[in-house]
């Protein structure tokens, strides 16, 4: 684990950037008494998403307070944003969700020029099918939805979705995820089929085969698959691969594995919400996340995969070489991400999704 | 009492705190859904008011029948097994010394203390495989196992979370002090003399409890019943959490129209027609306790 000395002060470039702020702010903002962003910031994330000292660090470098509010899923991000922005800054919507934001104009365009950590930003990120040059979003972690096992229940490695859809030895002790997106998508990925069809005989066919083999499935579990597993209450599921690698790191007896007919694999973002009253702020704290040590520190407590070069060569071996973080090239290239599906789209896997549900 | 016609303004200015505080926080949010339930989504976040009557013929499909069909049983099991456990509980708590009623009382309160997420994590931490109810079943079956067979049937856990069982336990636990308290307020008030007539009279204690106590404690479990009933009906975390894979009811759908669907027209529709059947339940209820006060009088 590499240490992060605090740093009391702040350095040259951070005080440059500090004054360009308040000068900038002369000069745009002709109401007097904005002239200067107060020392605060608003951070929406995930639960368990941060470093253990991050924001502290960033209050000791920019004297900047940063308040802490948690989200379970980007939906619910959405929902409270959708009616106008309540006052946060710094948001961490997962890619495909910045389609559908950028399209409902929550999202503020980001100034790279502010942001001088994009250039530690492994360039095979640069350019995602979501965001196209970036405007909006910069990458904050990545990784993949495949399956989670224990180890010693389970007979060979089950790296397949049929698992869950077949005649499974494991009926009736397997959780999948709680959203229609990642249950059908993985029907869909079964049969052969990109996660992200709308054509409506593929997801009928999705639909029939969950529906058919729902009672192997104990439980649709929102956020909390690697807690099922780790309590004994199912041998596989189907999760984010980083909340598993936090339960294998106090079990060795759990495994994960990406299926071989191709999982998900997702990108969590930073971006700044439309009418942040912090812009500035924003765009501070989001260089400072991108600072290679910072990020570093960030990937090796969440154990997540970064996207920031940089952050990635400061590492340990142990990270950088655990497959359950960076998969085979091999692996990965079967493996899709999730696009925003226009509202009709959406709408089509929603009531499959409640009609699997009812079912 | 005196008539509020007598004292016109102490009643305006004693009741227009709490019109104003529901007029704000009940009625003026209601009605925004209300006009949402006849809108239509016109973008990602636009809605139009169209005064579309669609969302409402969407929630004739048979699947959200089917969800809300489930969701009525499941809260009437709940409720009803509320009742049942709840009378004996009022019926002590009256019939304990002076001194003990406000404890117990308290005692009955006290998970209000506690927040509803945390008492849902906590029961799934008492029922699930290697909870704490497997582990006392288990060891005492391992044990007599030992002794009687030399340990040749190990103990099997019972699958207790993640079923329909689980929803209703986790219902009746979190909603049966909303059914002690109002017993406890109409049985405390029942005149015992009418039980010792009864049993004077020669009717067995059940008979007693049927034909006298249950009539006169009526309103009692007609406001027991709906304060469970009602709340039951609405219930999304606990399916969410307690659930299995087809624990879905009509809360966690109008919980995704919301959230993950992103279509507040369909939720508000759906929304209100759970409203509307719980004014149904009100009107019943006030159909019943007229029916029943007027046998008192």
């Amino acid at each position: 684990m590499t240490t992060f000395t605090p740093r009391y002060r702040p350095d040259r470039r951070n005080f440059l950037k500090a004054t360009g702020i308040i000068a900038a702010g002369l000069t745009f903002l002709p109401r007097g008494a904005l002239a200067e962003e107060e020392k605060k910031l608003n951070f929406y994330n995930w639960d368990t998403y941060i470093g253990e000292n991050t924001l502290a660090q960033f209050q000791e470098a920019s004297g900047i307070e940063t308040k802490l509010d948690i989200f379970a899923d980007t939906s619910e991000l959405f929902a409270k944003l959708k009616g106008g922005n309540p006052g946060y800054d710094v948001i961490v919507p997962s890619g495909s969700w910045v389609q559908r934001m950028v399209g409902a104009n929550m999202l503020m365009e980001l100034d790279h020029s502010k942001i001088p950590n994009i250039a530690n930003v492994d360039p095979a990120f640069m350019n995602p099918v979501f965001d196209q040059g970036r405007k909006h979003s910069l990458p904050y972690m990545w990784g993949t939805v495949g399956i989670g096992y224990r180890k010693s229940k389970i007979e060979g490695t089950p790296d397949s979705w049929k698992y869950f859809f077949g005649d499974s030895p494991y009926s009736g002790q397997i959780s999948m995820l709680g959203d229609a997106r990642n249950v059908i998508g993985a029907a869909l990925k079964f049969l052969g089929y990109s996660l992200n069809s709308v054509n409506p005989d593929e997801l009928k066919k999705a639909e029939e085969l969950l529906i058919a083999h729902k009672k192997n499935i104990k439980v649709f579990a929102p956020d909390n698959g690697q807690d099922l597993l780790a309590s004994g209450e199912v041998v596989i599921a189907q999760e984010w691969n980083g909340d598993i690698l936090q339960v294998m790191g106090e079990d060795d007896d759990i495994g994960y594995v990406l299926p071989s007919e191709g999982g998900q694999v997702w990108e969590d973002t930073l971006a700044i919400a439309a009418g942040a009253p912090h812009p500035n702020n924003a765009h501070a704290f989001i260089n400072f996340l991108l600072d290679a040590k910072v990020g570093a520190e960030i990937a090796e407590f969440i154990q997540y995969g970064s996207p920031n070069a940089a952050a990635k060569k400061l590492t340990t071996p142990e990270y950088q070489n655990n497959p359950a973080i960076f998969p085979t090239a091999e692996a990965l290239a079967k493996c899709e991400p999730e696009a925003y599906l226009g509202e009709e789209g959406q709408k089509l896997f929603e009531e499959a999704w409640t009609r699997i549900q009812a079912a | 009492m005196e008539s509020w016609r007598n004292n016109r303004f102490l009643f305006w200015l004693l009741t227009l705190p709490g019109a104003f505080w529901l007029a704000l926080f009940f009625v003026a949010p209601l009605s925004v859904l209300w006009v949402y339930s006849f809108g239509a989504k016109s973008g990602i976040t636009d809605i139009e008011i169209t005064g579309t009557a669609l969302n409402y013929l969407r929630a004739l499909d048979p699947v959200y029948f089917q969800i809300m069909w489930k969701s009525l049983w499941i809260s009437a099991i709940a409720t009803f097994v509320c009742l049942v456990l709840a009378y004996p509980i009022a019926f002590a708590i009256c019939f304990a010394p002076t001194r003990w009623k406000p404890v117990l009382l308290l005692i009955t309160i006290l998970p209000f203390w506690i927040n509803l997420l945390i008492r849902t994590y906590a029961l799934m931490a008492v029922f699930r495989t290697n909870g704490f109810v497997n582990q006392t079943l288990g060891g005492a079956w391992n044990f007599f196992d030992g002794l009687f067979t030399g340990g040749s049937f190990p103990y099997q856990p019972l699958q207790l979370l993640y079923n329909d069982g689980s929803v209703i336990a986790g219902l009746v636990y979190v909603y049966l002090p909303f059914m002690v308290l109002p017993l406890y307020a109409t049985i405390e008030r029942l005149d015992k003399s009418y039980l010792e007539a009864s049993l004077d009279l020669g009717a067995s204690q059940f008979r007693t409890l049927m034909s006298v106590t249950v009539p006169l404690t009526m309103p009692g479990i007609i406001s027991g019943v709906l304060l469970v009933f009602i709340p039951c009906l609405g219930a999304f975390l606990t399916p969410a959490l307690l659930g299995g894979a087809n624990a879905i009811m009509i809360g966690n759908v109008i919980e995704a129209q919301f959230k993950s669907a992103n279509d507040w027209p369909f939720g508000a529709a759906l929304s209100f027609i759970l409203i509307y059947a719980t004014f149904g339940a009100l009107a019943l209820r006030w159909v019943l306790t007229r029916k029943s006060q007027g046998e008192g009088a």
